[in-house]
């Protein structure tokens, strides 16, 4: 099976990268662009039945640093 | 006489400067710890060092927090030893959580390597022994990510303990947003963690340690700890 994980700055830091890519979209007339977020993704094969409890660990332990980002986690068809 | 511990990490590069450094006093006796091998015992102070360990893979310092020696070096930490990580050293000091908040990407994107002035704040920590609060030292930067982030209360418990060391300003002692060079919150340059015996800082007094390379005002920062 297939975990996809993304991860995000947490609300409210700045993500000068996103405010780049906005800026520049907006310039290419595309107005409706509210607003743009980036982030990591990261794709996991694991053997089946893998709980999601198990990623989790990995995210807060490794792949995620708590005090700045914050994840999601979902199965994915490979 | 002081011992010293400089650690290196695959990717390391500021090392060298580091122990030169030190080794310029006969009060230390600085050796090289390997980052795959367990803490020796016997120092006074380990050093982290700048550069890129693992290659910044991740998070700068997020791999490298997870090193072999940073188990003693944890140990050595929580028992009040010394601990000093300059650059990419500050970033696995907060990985490793020995230091709060974290280090994010500079505001600018650029790779930010030049003079910048940083004021040494009313600190409570052994570090800055008898360097007046408010000097203003001009120290070296060179880094893609050293905007310190944290949040608000911590940010707030920090300042209300004198556990942020050191801010940058400009050269009339003034912490404005142009004098801050990556965006970092309060201009935070270096913090301490709450016992005080741990520093961490974005800046490089190694790299302002003798007037050969253009001054040593930065030597105290990292020296004064030893000074009977």
């Amino acid at each position: 099976m297939t975990y996809e994980v993304r991860i995000f700055l947490k609300d409210g830091l700045l993500d000068p990268a996103a405010v780049t890519i906005e800026r520049a979209l907006k310039r290419l007339q595309f107005s409706e662009v509210d607003k743009l977020r980036t982030g990591k993704v990261f794709l996991i094969e694991t053997p089946a039945n893998t709980p999601k409890a198990r990623v989790e660990e990995m995210c807060a332990k490794l792949l995620a640093n708590p005090v700045m980002e914050r994840f999601e986690i979902r199965e994915v068809k490979a | 006489m002081k011992n010293v511990g400089v650690v290196i990490f695959p990717g390391t590069n500021c090392d060298q400067e580091t122990i030169r450094m030190y080794q310029s006093s006969d009060r230390f006796v600085v050796r090289e710890i390997w980052y795959n091998d367990p803490l020796p015992t016997g120092f006074d102070l380990i050093f982290l060092p700048g550069g890129w360990s693992y290659g910044d893979t991740l998070r700068a310092g997020a791999i490298a927090r997870f090193s072999k020696v940073m188990n003693g070096i944890i140990d050595h930490a929580k028992s009040g030893g010394l601990v000093i990580g300059v650059c990419n050293g500050f970033q696995i000091l907060t990985e490793a959580g020995l230091l709060p908040g974290a280090i994010a990407r500079n505001s600018s994107l650029r790779f930010r390597c030049e003079v910048v002035n940083c004021r040494v704040e009313p600190c409570n920590t052994p570090f800055f022994k008898g360097i007046k609060p408010g000097t203003v030292i001009p120290i070296p930067i060179a880094h893609g990510e050293g905007r310190y982030v944290a949040d608000e209360k911590t940010l707030e418990r920090m300042e209300a303990h004198g556990l942020v060391a050191l801010r940058y300003c400009d050269t009339r002692n003034i912490t404005s947003e142009k004098s801050n060079p990556n965006g970092s919150m309060r201009n935070i340059a270096g913090i301490v963690n709450r016992e005080g015996n741990v520093l961490g800082m974005m800046p490089h007094p190694e790299r302002r340690a003798n007037p050969l390379v253009g001054g040593a005002e930065g030597l105290p920062l990292l020296t004064a700890w030893a000074d009977a």
